[in-house]
């Protein structure tokens, strides 16, 4: 069977009122993640230790944590990668309130998600819609996202400025909203919204959201930069304006 | 316990996976002012874990498909237990709700003129099901979020019910304490539709995440409800074995509906050895048969290793018990050699991410070490086929939680479609029975301080078991004695151990209080997933045959008489009573089109 040996886990224990880090002797089995080690804690010496987790397969979002200070999912981190011999700090995600010990209030998340506009799609051809795969690949990588708000908390913008949160939805909803403006079907407009309620201006692109997205969906690259792009060639540019105006009219003539 | 928290709706939606998703977004639209209660975060359930697709038969790939090949496929698949109205309905609406679902946004893998690219997948004779590369749960379960939220569906989220409260017969609401708090929530309402899912963690080897315990089948069967069909658990053939942390995560159908073949610890493509009769006749047996079938479905049959689930499960089983598995216990499963590396990680990048990180194993380049797993329960709450009400008033169940639809053995892909089909149906019908009732049920006030007072009995137990240790036990003893072979020693010997592990459960210790605390929640978890087991167990030594997923050696073959009847399990004087009630007589023109070639 697998081969076993002993770690120091240094877990934050602890509610909205305060906590502190406490430790734990644990064993580890070869090819265990800290998912299984925080669950081993739980069964052997703190059954109220709270941890929220489902899948444990990487494919649900739920059970984020920073892990020696990276945001990470904690089934998908090997113990593998840790020195065995250094303790192992395992803190809640920062930028939502804690509830209890690794366990963070992310309904943040879901109330800037009531604001996205839903989806409008064009009427349906009596034959049904047809899409090219080439036209549904980026909105495909941005479905890959399993909302495990690691870029949400890693985001400087609301990180430690709890003051930017009411106006500014962050790189999750930014992907959300690249969807749907990118969805071939899709008729509706959100660019206006995005800039004066989302705060889409205030990302400066410093690309830590995409470097912890588990999923690797390169959302500064293909929808943060892209959703710019369109906000500044809409709002403030006379110049892309006028000509987009002058190529819709010519293409209208020669159909 | 006065002040406890009250809301009143027309209907509750227990549960937010595919199925109550899409019952809560119909009742809402049928005008019924309805919640969906979840124990996780909204968008995290079990739905998101479906991995290979969604079968319907839209006939994009091949036009010669349609609901009466889907159809049959259901009911050889399921070994004609099923009930056979459900699968009708399902075979024939299942593509309007895959369309649906595109105009709501979804964006299924394109065919090269722009339609809904269909995948092979085991039991069904052509590529049928609807994909989303190896995430198409995702995809599913986040459109149906976003419809519920423009819908402004209330959620309570990581809120679990303990039980469903009664006025006289019918259903009048159900009780809830919220993880966070750990406050108790009174639901009010004469509907509730339970979309629970299943019942794996029961066992140790499972596909399964921690909400799968059984919380549905358990608030039915204390309702008074019956079940039918618990003997049939499915075991999925393919699960990862190694390492041991990651034992049981699902490794998808697709492989083999994308050209990957299981091979025994010598190399060996065993499936050849393991073809039921009823398959014969349509499966391939020699490898270059089905090697040919990939390009050429008109005058090759199906690899074996395409066979449903049950027939693939037991083959491995079989391997492995006379010796010829891998290192690890299992078989190996085999893309590598099969597709290039690019097609592998366009069609299956989950699966190649999952034995990447998890296992160390590049799947493009070695093969997979795979062994069965608990999936899913065939079993649950009675049903009508229309309306999906369950056997007590006000009560409605779909997806997993509900049986018949699958009968003995569900076939990959017929689930994400069941819980679209019924999820919906669901919805409609309570939303209808809260509005056609004359005077609303209310339960008495008393019944609530019950039930709460029994939930927090664990923080009065002293020094009482450890929950984790119990589900434990639990999990080892269903795994060893009710799992993929049965016998009725074997059952019996369960029967006394989960008897005991009852008592066990009624002196279990919550260290801490009650803010989110897993150790209490997994305590009342424990006691729907006993009840769950019993009923398992039960059912399991009644049906004295082996037919899809129940499969007893001392009773190896199917056996007419049991053909004709489910087995029921009912509470009688505060126990589970087994029964045997009568299927209903499958209509000659649906009988012609099973029996057709």
């Amino acid at each position: 069977m697998a081969d076993t040996s002993t770690v120091t886990m240094r877990i934050w224990r602890g509610d909205a009122t305060g906590g502190g880090f406490e430790e734990y002797e644990v064993e580890v089995s070869s090819g265990e993640v800290v998912l299984d080690v925080l669950h081993r804690v739980q069964a052997t010496e703190a059954p109220d230790l709270a941890v929220r987790w489902n899948c444990k397969a990487g494919r649900c979002g739920s059970c984020s944590a920073e892990v020696d200070g990276m945001p990470r999912l904690t089934c998908m981190t090997r113990m593998s990668i840790f020195d065995p011999n250094e303790p192992i700090t395992v803190a809640p995600m920062r930028t939502f309130p804690v509830v209890k010990d690794l366990v963070t209030d992310v309904s943040f998340n879901y109330e800037m998600a009531k604001r996205v506009p839903p989806f409008q799609p064009r009427p349906k051809p009596v034959d049904g819609y047809r899409m090219l795969q080439e036209d549904i690949e980026r909105v495909q990588e941005f479905r890959t996202c399993i909302e495990c708000f690691l870029c949400q908390n890693v985001c400087h913008v609301i990180r430690d400025h709890e003051e930017n949160k009411p106006h500014f939805a962050g790189p999750r909803l930014f992907i959300r909203y690249a969807e749907l403006e990118m969805h071939p079907l899709d008729t509706g407009d959100r660019r206006d919204l995005l800039q004066e309620q989302n705060g889409l201006g205030l990302c400066n692109i410093t690309k830590c959201c995409s470097e912890v997205c588990p999923e690797g969906i390169h959302i500064t690259d293909n929808a943060i930069i892209p959703l710019k792009e369109r906000v500044v060639d809409r709002k403030y540019d006379p110049i892309a304006w006028l000509s987009r105006t002058i190529k819709a009219r010519r293409s209208r003539r020669t159909t | 316990m006065r002040e406890r928290e009250a809301r009143e709706y027309d209907v509750i939606v227990i549960g937010a996976g595919g199925a109550g998703l899409r019952a809560a977004i119909e009742a809402q639209t049928e005008g019924a002012r309805t919640a969906v209660i979840c124990k996780s975060l909204l968008g995290k359930a079990h739905t998101v874990m479906a991995e290979g697709g969604v079968a319907a038969a839209l006939g994009t790939v091949y036009p010669e498909d349609n609901w009466e090949v889907h159809f049959r496929d259901t009911m050889r698949g399921g070994k004609m237990l099923n009930n056979w109205r459900m699968a009708q309905i399902h075979a024939q609406e299942a593509p309007e709700r895959v369309l649906e679902l595109e105009e709501w946004g979804a964006l299924f893998d394109r065919t090269r003129d722009g339609r809904i690219l269909q995948r092979d997948f085991g039991g069904h004779r052509y590529a049928r099901l609807a994909h989303v590369g190896d995430r198409t749960g995702l995809e599913m379960i986040r459109i149906l979020q976003h419809k519920a939220v423009a819908a402004d569906i209330d959620v309570f989220m990581e809120c679990t019910v303990v039980r469903l409260l009664k006025d006289g017969d019918r259903i009048a609401g159900a009780l809830a304490y919220r993880r966070e708090s750990g406050k108790f929530v009174e639901f009010r309402a004469p509907a509730v539709v339970l979309a629970t899912g299943g019942i794996g963690k029961a066992y140790k080897v499972t596909s399964n995440s921690w909400e799968y315990t059984g919380d549905g089948h358990a608030l039915g069967l204390w309702a008074g409800a019956d079940l039918i069909d618990m003997e049939c658990v499915q075991f999925h053939p393919t699960g990862m074995v190694w390492p041991p942390s990651v034992t049981g995560i699902l490794v998808t159908e697709g492989v083999r509906g994308d050209g990957g073949i299981l091979r025994n610890g010598s190399g060996e493509r065993f499936m050849f050895h393991h073809i039921s009769e009823m398959f014969r006749a349509e499966t391939a047996d020699t490898e270059e048969e089905a090697d040919r079938w990939y390009t050429d479905r008109k005058a090759a049959r199906r690899p074996p290793d395409l066979l449903p689930r049950d027939e693939v499960a037991r083959a491995i089983v079989a391997e492995i018990k006379e010796g010829r598995g891998t290192q690890h216990g299992g078989v190996y499963l085999d893309i590598a050699s099969r597709q290039d590396t690019d097609f592998i990680t366009r069609r299956l990048p989950g699966m190649y991410h999952q034995f990447k990180e998890l296992a160390d194993v590049d799947i493009t380049k070695e093969p997979m070490e795979v062994g069965p797993t608990c999936h899913y329960v065939m079993g649950g709450l009675k049903v009508d086929a229309q309306t999906a009400a369950a056997t007590v008033p006000g009560l409605f169940a779909a997806g997993e939680v509900a049986a018949g639809m699958h009968g003995a053995n569900r076939l990959g892909g017929n689930s994400l479609s069941d819980l679209l089909v019924f999820g919906r149906r669901a919805g409609r019908a309570a939303a209808e029975y809260a509005r056609a009732l004359g005077v609303r049920p209310e339960a008495t006030s008393d019944q609530a301080d019950e039930i709460a007072r029994a939930a927090l009995q664990p923080f009065e137990q002293r020094d009482g078991e450890n929950p984790y240790a119990l589900q434990q036990d639990l999990q080892d003893t269903m795994q060893e004695l009710v799992g993929i072979i049965r016998t009725e020693d074997e059952l019996r010997k369960a029967l006394d151990r989960l008897a005991e592990l009852k008592g066990r459960a009624g002196r279990v210790t919550a260290e801490g209080n009650r803010l989110y605390n897993p150790g209490w929640h997994l305590a009342l978890d424990l006691r729907s997933l006993i009840a769950v087991s019993e009923t398992i167990a039960l059912a399991a030594l009644e049906r004295k045959e082996s037919r899809g997923a129940q499969t007893r050696e001392d009773y190896p073959q199917p056996d007419p008489e049991f053909a004709k009847v489910n087995i029921v399990v009912r509470m009688k004087d505060g126990e589970p009573y087994v029964d045997q009630a009568p299927l209903e007589p499958l209509p000659d023109e649906l009988r012609a089109i099973v029996e057709a070639k």
